[in-house]
């Protein structure tokens, strides 16, 4: 039992890095491309800007998650970003 | 940093690698669907657009009555065919709806030549593969893209002294010599594989990313405007069921060539051809242009009277028609063309030399390099298939377009099989073979079928490299010599391989001391 445990322990990390960066990039990067449509400017060219924007958000995103410390900080930093990005989201949702 | 990248290049490596390579034989791809046709006379120069395109409207109609929507490409100065795209009139569910072909622009007749899908294949299987549903394929070089875009990020950041590294470079020395190789190939073309990876997302992006789209575009009102931004495609209305003949799309294309410059006219599309209610669009052929955003002009299919003049599109519109014209090259001359070859090609060899560091780093710190670990195995065996296997079944794909007989039914998909069959054929080869051996026969192999294809071409068609040097035909000069140039390029590292000797070391010796020993001969693997 203690064997699992600490495996999950050493691994785990890794994992909900590899999450992190895989699913929560992608949430990201798609949030991104919807809070777009907030901007001031003509919906078809607010969904163009957000469809090319989302996959540098999303690559920043990746290496955002790889870089820091702490599986626990990447996905932090992941919610602060998507904080205010979901507010404008939800205004044009 | 490091391990993602790593990790990421040679997770998706391999797919990376067939995308890259076929993408970059891509930028001559109607060069090589004219080849493809030896039968097709040489164009010596570009006939008259308004012509051809009355002629193979002419021939649509009687070929596909009542169609609700086709669209042609004219001939410019890389194509000798007119390739067209139609939709089949009351397709019940479950049918195909839609057709194509490639027409003769001196006759307006289908090309009477082999079946082939020329060129057009490697295009094809660059983003979408093969023997999958479309959307599969787009999906697997989505992603494997957006690896590569990571990879490529990380890989900036990883690499520090990336402008020393770029002046760095030491031969015969293993797997310092293929970081090296790898760091200057990637130094050198990084704009380049940045912008193309990055272009590449773009142009398939409404497929990755379609939330914005969904959340702010709703009525169809709405999405007709959204895709006026994005293509020269007009709605096609309701037809009003009242039969009336095309007016001249002579004197359409005529008019629109006085506006672009008389080959500068790119597609013609008809909707509800045949019905008083037709609409034609001509729009702005790639060359010249960087930038795929639309430019039509529109015309009222019975009378032929211009009804709307689209060059503008919005901001944001016009950047992706930058970035997706940036990612074909179409607009290119031929000089820029070989320069996006070039450096294609490079980028090709930084994916191939990243795949085949992995192995040459590990071989060094296997326990015991004579029998090394299962994944291993399966890496070394999967880089000999998709790297010198592919080279091997791209050269096949070409050797069935001139051996296989010309009456045999589903000919252009048996080149494709064709194509498979080799490369399953060299990952078989290269799991039953030692690696090293499989490497060098491989590469031999190659450089055969590629050397020998001029030959061929000369003994089954009627333009031998004497006849088109005499006529000045580039196309198949280009074709031949490249082949030349190729074949001596698998040759080189066919033998490079072969005189490698692998430097065997004791294990649990730190790794630095080794990677400053200089190693005999040199590189492409050690085997």
């Amino acid at each position: 039992m203690t064997s699992v445990a600490g495996r999950v322990r050493s691994v785990g990390p890794l994992v909900s890095r590899i999450a992190a960066a895989l699913f929560g990039g992608y949430a990201l990067a798609a949030l991104a491309s919807v809070a777009v449509l907030a901007l001031p400017m003509s919906t078809p060219q607010a969904v163009l800007t957000g469809e090319m924007a989302s996959f540098l958000v999303y690559a920043a995103a990746v290496i955002w998650v790889f870089a820091v410390r702490s599986a626990l900080r990447a996905w932090a930093g992941l919610l602060v970003v998507a904080a205010p990005l979901l507010l404008a989201a939800w205004s044009v949702w | 940093m490091s391990d993602l990248h790593t990790w990421v290049g040679l997770l998706l490596g391999w797919v990376l690698y067939a995308m890259f390579l076929t993408g970059t034989v891509s930028y001559f791809k109607d060069e090589l669907s004219q080849w493809m046709r030896p039968e097709l006379p040489v164009q010596s120069g570009v006939p008259d657009q308004a012509q051809v395109a009355q002629r193979v409207a002419d021939e649509l109609v009687a070929l596909v009555p009542g169609s609700p929507q086709w669209s042609l490409r004219l001939p410019d100065a890389r194509n000798n065919s007119v390739y067209a795209f139609w939709r089949t009139a009351g397709a019940a569910p479950g049918q195909r709806g839609f057709g194509e072909g490639n027409f003769d622009p001196a006759t307006g007749q289908t090309v009477s030549s082999r079946a082939t899908l020329g060129g057009d294949f490697f295009y094809r299987f660059h983003f979408q593969f093969h023997y999958m549903p479309v959307v599969w394929g787009r999906w697997i070089a989505g992603i494997a893209a957006m690896f590569m875009l990571v990879a490529i990020v990380s890989g900036v950041i990883t690499h520090k002294k990336i402008f020393v590294d770029f002046f760095t470079f030491r031969w015969g020395k293993g797997q310092r010599s293929w970081l090296d190789a790898h760091n200057a190939l990637s130094v050198f073309g990084l704009p380049f594989h940045a912008m193309i990876t990055y272009t590449g997302l773009v142009t398939l992006m409404a497929l990755y990313m379609p939330w914005g789209q969904q959340a702010g575009i709703k009525t169809a009102a709405e999405r007709q405007q959204f895709n006026a931004e994005l293509s020269a495609f007009i709605q096609p209305g309701k037809p009003s069921g009242e039969k009336a003949p095309l007016a001249s799309i002579e004197d359409m294309v005529r008019h629109a060539q006085e506006r672009w410059g008389r080959d500068g006219v790119g597609r013609v599309t008809a909707t509800h051809p045949g019905d008083a209610a037709a609409r034609v669009a001509v729009a702005r052929g790639d060359g010249g242009r960087v930038s795929m955003s639309p430019q039509y002009l529109e015309f009222e299919g019975t009378t032929g009277k211009l009804l709307a003049v689209h060059e503008g599109v919005g901001p944001a519109a016009e950047t992706r028609g930058v970035l997706y014209a940036l990612h074909l090259g179409r607009f290119s001359d031929s000089v820029t063309r070989w320069l996006y070859f070039l450096v294609s090609l490079a980028g090709t060899a930084m994916v191939g030399t990243g795949l085949v560091m992995w192995t040459v780093k590990r071989r060094q710190k296997l326990p015991d390099p004579a029998r090394p670990h299962v994944g291993f195995h399966v890496v070394e065996r999967l880089n000999i298939a998709s790297i010198a296997g592919l080279s091997v079944a791209m050269a096949a794909f070409l050797w069935a377009n001139r051996l296989l007989p010309e009456s045999l039914a589903d000919r252009a998909n048996w080149e494709i099989h064709s194509f498979f069959i080799v490369w399953t054929l060299t990952l078989l080869h290269g799991v039953l073979r030692p690696a090293k051996k499989a490497w060098v026969e491989q590469l031999w192999l190659a450089a055969a079928l590629l050397a020998l294809l001029p030959v061929l071409n000369a003994a089954t068609t009627q333009r031998p490299l004497w006849r088109s040097l005499a006529e000045g035909d580039w196309v198949f000069i280009g074709m031949d010599l490249m082949c030349w140039a190729l074949a001596a390029l698998h040759a080189v590292l066919a033998v490079r391989t072969l005189r490698h000797q692998p430097k065997t070391r004791p294990a649990r010796k730190p790794a630095r001391e080794s990677v400053n020993k200089p190693a005999g001969g040199a590189v492409l693997r050690e085997g």
